[in-house]
Formats: C-alpha cells, sequence, structure tokens
C-alpha cells in the first residue's frame, strides 16, 4: 500500500519484523514535527528529510503518521495498535 | 494498518502547497479520515472552498469540489445543498475568509441552520497574503500590518457561532487530531449547521514574528494550553481563563433548513 500514489522507486522502506515504515523523500519539507512527537526517537532529520534510524524501537502509536501534515510518512505494523 | 489516503486523493497533485509544518495538512487528514469514517459516498460529497491557504485543500481530495471567491464558499454551499438536499456539503474555509470577509455569510447559515459542515481553519493570520492580522488574531499579537500589536481582540469561533444559532459547535486542535477527526464525523452526521473550530498553526508568518518557535513548538503549545470541556469543570475560574477550551459545546435538534423549504415548497403547491 503506496502513500499516496507515490511512485514505487521514490518510495524509502525501512522493514524489521513484520513492523513496515514508509517514507516519501519527495513530499517530506522537513518540518521535524514526527521526529518531535516521536515518544521512542525512532525518527531523525538527515539532509532535510526524515529517516527512519531506530526501527526496532517503534511501538506503532501512529502519531508521526497522524501528524505529518505532507502524507510522507506511514507505518505498518503487526496491527495491535494500527486500525484500518 | 496505515489508513489508506489513496482512496480519496487526486493523482499526482502531491507535494501540496502549504509552507513546511504548516498544519492544514493535519486537518485536511483528519477531514479524509471524518469521511471514511462516516462512510460518505465519494459522488454524493460536495466539498467547498472560499480563498486562502485552507482553501487550497479541496484541489487536493477526490470528491466533488468547488473553489469559489473570497468569503462566499457559505453561499456557495447554500446554492448546492438546497438544489439537492441529499448532498453531502462541507465547506472548508481559513478564519479570515470564514469570519471577516465571509462574515455575513457564515452568521446567516448558522442563523438557518442548514445542513452544512463548516470547518474552520483557525491559524490566527492571513497567511497566504503575508502576515496581516484576522478577525481570531489575539490581542497584542504581531502581523505584517500591525507591527507594534494588534489592538483588536479576537473573535471566539465557538461563541460566535453559538450566539448565531449553529446546532453543532465543536473546537479541537491539530495536536488532538483523532479527537478532531471524530468531530468533524459528528458534524458530518449531525443534521444542521455544524461548525468545527480547528484550531492550526502558521509557522512562516505568524510563528515567525511571534517568536513562537519551531512548528513542533506551536503544535506542543496546543496541548499545553488546552482542556477538554469536561476536564475544564474541575479547574479554579483563574486556571480556566488561561486555557483554551476544547470538545463539543452544543449538540441540538432544530428544524433543518433545506426540510422547512421543502415544507413552503408543498404547501404553495397544495394552495
Amino acid at each position: 500500500m503506496s502513500t499516496v500514489q507515490a511512485r514505487k522507486e521514490e518510495t524509502v522502506v525501512s522493514e524489521k519484523e513484520g513492523r513496515k515504515i514508509t517514507v516519501i523523500p519527495r513530499y517530506c519539507k522537513g518540518c521535524e514535527i514526527c521526529v518531535a512527537l516521536c515518544p521512542k526517537s525512532v525518527l531523525e532529520i538527515r539532509e532535510f528529510k526524515v529517516y527512519v534510524a531506530r526501527i526496532e524501537d517503534c511501538n506503532e502509536c501512529l502519531l508521526c503518521e497522524i501528524r505529518c501534515p505532507d502524507f510522507a510518512i506511514e507505518v505498518e505494523g503487526k496491527g495491535k495498535k494500527g486500525k484500518s | 494498518m496505515a489508513f489508506d489516503y489513496d482512496k480519496y486523493m487526486r493523482p499526482g497533485k502531491l507535494p501540496h502547497i502549504w509552507c513546511p509544518g504548516c498544519a492544514h495538512g493535519i486537518v485536511m487528514k483528519s477531514i479524509i479520515r471524518a469521511i471514511d469514517r462516516v462512510g460518505l459516498d465519494k459522488d454524493r460529497t460536495v466539498i467547498v472552498s472560499g480563498i486562502g491557504c485552507a482553501s487550497r485543500m479541496p484541489g487536493y481530495v477526490d470528491f466533488n469540489t468547488l473553489h469559489t471567491t473570497h468569503g462566499r464558499s457559505l453561499a456557495f454551499a447554500t446554492g448546492v445543498k438546497l438544489a439537492d438536499p441529499s448532498l453531502n456539503v462541507i465547506c472548508v474555509a481559513g478564519d479570515g475568509d470564514a469570519l471577516a470577509i465571509g462574515g455575513n455569510h457564515f452568521i446567516h447559515a448558522c442563523r438557518r441552520n442548514i445542513d452544512i459542515t463548516m470547518v474552520v481553519f483557525n491559524n490566527n493570520i492571513y497567511g497566504m497574503t503575508g502576515g496581516q492580522f484576522s478577525p481570531t488574531t489575539p490581542h497584542g499579537k504581531l502581523a505584517s500590518t500591525t507591527p507594534y500589536g494588534n489592538p483588536d481582540y479576537a473573535f471566539d469561533v465557538v461563541e460566535l457561532s453559538m450566539g448565531a444559532g449553529a446546532t453543532y459547535v465543536s473546537r479541537g486542535t491539530v495536536y488532538h487530531a483523532v479527537p478532531l477527526e471524530r468531530q468533524i464525523a459528528d458534524g458530518i452526521t449531525h443534521k444542521g449547521m455544524s461548525v468545527i473550530d480547528a484550531l492550526c498553526t502558521c509557522p512562516t508568518t505568524y510563528g515567525r514574528r511571534n517568536k513562537l518557535g519551531s512548528a513542533t513548538d506551536m503544535i506542543l503549545w496546543f496541548k499545553d494550553n488546552t482542556v477538554g470541556i469536561k476536564a475544564a469543570e474541575r479547574l479554579s475560574p483563574e486556571e480556566r481563563a488561561e486555557k483554551i477550551l476544547t470538545g463539543v459545546f452544543r449538540q441540538d435538534i432544530k428544524p433543518e433548513y433545506c426540510e422547512e423549504y421543502q415544507k413552503i415548497i408543498d404547501m404553495a403547491k397544495g394552495a
């Protein structure tokens, strides 16, 4: 499931243990909202774009996904916290 | 599973024009999720907007959309709703668009109690035209046209729409995006005029001039400075005066305008 019709080659996918964080650098404006809201410090800004640094710490709270104004980040997990 | 926004977005429109850190995108996502939660048919939903940053929103979503003249979104929406009352009409407008240029349309749509959902993107400033003060800029704050502080007092969107007679009135913030989504969904299902005051941020022209910090600081400000309407009852009056109240302020049942109008049509036909 790609986020908002971005071409597949534009997405940067980080995947570990059934958890998948998709980032679209072309949409990201580097506002750092996701970085500051993430309670587990999973995300970082590298070269003005969001970068998934520590995916193993992610607890799928979806704070970053719900509050990203630019449709640039998507979290898919085991479904224990995410909603359809 | 993550939410699938693809279904409701026009292809090839992103990235959007809003500035880095602008919270309008968060309200747009909340509106899309609210529409999905209610389960509206895309072809039976109309989104109407005026002019301004917030009013660029209908361009990105795949519904029947109208981008109209400045402040007249509710006037056009009233026409759409009366032409076919079975449509679901949602209005999006910024604070200046809704309350200054379209102020009369706003209060009279509230007074008529027509079945429209109005989402006010309240960012306290005219962002697109360069940061002029708007009717919701707080007293004493700086804007490009008030370089020594704003002498005016701000409109309270909730009090204004309740006074004008809207039957569903609520206030949410972009920090509390999931309750905001719920309020918009309730506003859509409510029969009658629904006004949702969505507090958002303008880090570029408002935050920078008033030294409110980064986009993130402005969003986190809502966390500390807003309080739910039920929790506020436990606070002392002094504590409450410092906070912005959020939540559902009114949910009334009153005769709806389209139905009342249909009664007149039927009566005149029978005569």
